[in-house]
């Protein structure tokens, strides 16, 4: 686990509390790249517990955030030359928004935290911050009746806390609200890259080998210029619902994702038929039944990683996008294997 | 560009009787569903209401009902191959992990 933020320690009340710098460093962002290439990104964790940043005495600000280090490094840059204490839970290196989803950043760990660093002897105001998003677990009213802490919700967004702080502690409708602007969404990508990454080389590893066959047996020319053909396709239809269909969301005109990949799916299709059409007839069909069907699941997962679809919403839409994507899937190969034997 | 998901699907419930006006939902809310005027609370935008469930969490008076969850297809199936509720924990066996 990386410790080099800590530049010191505070003694007080015979406890030790290690202070922290307010500078990201080439490791620290390094560090950011990897995890959002999802390398260590499931282990970019830190220590829960109480730190300082600045000079933090009784009168200072105390925020809570969880113990993954990509949130932990947004708040303490956020803090620059704002002495304060940070209390940081243990989400078992998950950020605030899917910890407070989860329970772990939630009232029970908050009220845990609170008491074990012995909160009550360190300050002398009860007034604790969280990061809005932190919300969806903590309830504010039973940690204030457990611990007496008044449960402030700050910004969304560590880099408003200035702002927020000049406002007099209070978050403006713009600081309260979720935006998922494009520059967000393409971060995003990589991770949905790699996570949809392996099932995309067993689709073509089955291309390849099915590419093979044909009305004379079994030939590995066919093999090879078929499996080339599907690779291209298919690659067309992952990378239509991995990234084309994130960054440009809301600019197609339909609300359920998994039609805004299909629909991105029919245009990069017809594009690839039309300069470049298959052996047949009903391999160049195939593909309009295979490329949305791959476009339209990949783009319905994006669900999870967006910040605005209900529970609700989703469920209703795999109802009908499930089976479709099934019978889609079926049809194109179907039409497929048959184009092999014309 | 504003998002907007489907219409009319979402659980989100308030009890206006039983609000008292605190304003934590509004406060509480990423998407601005609430407003709170002449001491009441009242749901605006129902359906940007992404089920988050902090407003029901964080409304004293249990005034407010949702049935919380993440809206995520992996999750779903996830849970559905399982056969447990839909969970957002991917970290388990695929390696990866959503959000």
């Amino acid at each position: 686990m990386q410790t080099d933020f800590i530049v010191g320690s505070l003694q007080l009340n015979s406890v030790s509390i290690p202070v922290i710098s307010d500078f990201l460093n080439f490791g620290d962002i390094l560090g950011a790249i990897k995890a959002r290439w999802a390398i260590n990104r499931n282990n970019y964790k830190i220590n829960p517990g109480l730190y300082a940043i600045g000079k933090p005495n009784e009168n200072s600000n105390i925020f809570v955030t969880a113990n993954y280090k990509l949130s932990f490094d947004h708040l303490r840059k956020n803090l620059k030359n704002i002495d304060s204490w940070i209390l940081i839970l243990d989400t078992k290196g998950i950020n605030v928004w899917c910890a407070a989803g989860k329970g772990t950043f939630g009232t029970e760990e908050l009220i845990k935290q609170i008491q074990q660093t012995k909160l009550v002897e360190i300050v002398n105001h009860k007034k604790i911050i969280l990061p809005q998003l932190g919300a969806v677990g903590v309830s504010a009213h039973d940690v204030k009746k457990i611990t007496g802490f008044h449960v402030i919700y700050g910004p969304v967004k560590a880099s408003d806390i200035p702002d927020f702080i000049n406002n007099k502690f209070t978050a403006s409708r713009e600081m309260r609200t979720v935006f998922f602007p494009f520059f967000e969404r393409i971060k995003l990508i990589p991770v949905e890259i790699i996570g949809h990454f392996q099932y995309l080389i067993f689709a073509i590893a089955v291309f390849f080998i099915l590419a093979g066959i044909n009305s004379n047996g079994y030939s590995v020319d066919k093999a090879f210029d078929g499996g080339l053909k599907a690779m291209v396709m298919l690659l067309a239809g992952f990378l239509s619902g991995v990234a084309i269909a994130p960054a440009l969301l809301p600019y197609i005109p339909v609300k359920q994702f998994f039609m805004k990949g299909a629909i991105l799916a029919y245009i990069i299709t017809g594009l690839l038929i039309y300069f470049f059409p298959g052996i047949s007839l009903f391999e160049n069909i195939s593909w309009f039944f295979i490329v949305p069907a791959v476009s339209a699941f990949i783009a319905m997962n994006f669900t999870g990683t967006s910040t605005y679809t209900s529970l609700s919403g989703v469920l209703k839409e795999m109802k009908l996008a499930i089976p479709l994507q099934i019978i889609f899937a079926f049809i194109g190969l179907v039409l497929w294997i048959i184009g092999r034997f014309i | 560009m504003e998002h907007r998901y489907l219409k009319n699907v979402v659980t989100l419930k308030l009890d206006v009787e039983k609000c008292n006006g605190c304003k934590m939902c509004m406060i509480v809310c990423p998407h601005n569903v609430f407003i709170v005027e002449e001491r009441k609370a009242i749901i605006l935008n129902k359906d940007l209401c992404m089920e988050c469930g902090a407003c029901a969490k964080n409304c004293a008076q249990e005034a407010i009902s949702v049935k919380p969850g993440v809206g995520c297809a992996a999750g779903i199936l996830m849970g559905m191959l399982k056969g447990t509720e839909p969970t957002c924990d991917c970290t388990s066996d695929s390696g990866s992990s959503c959000c």
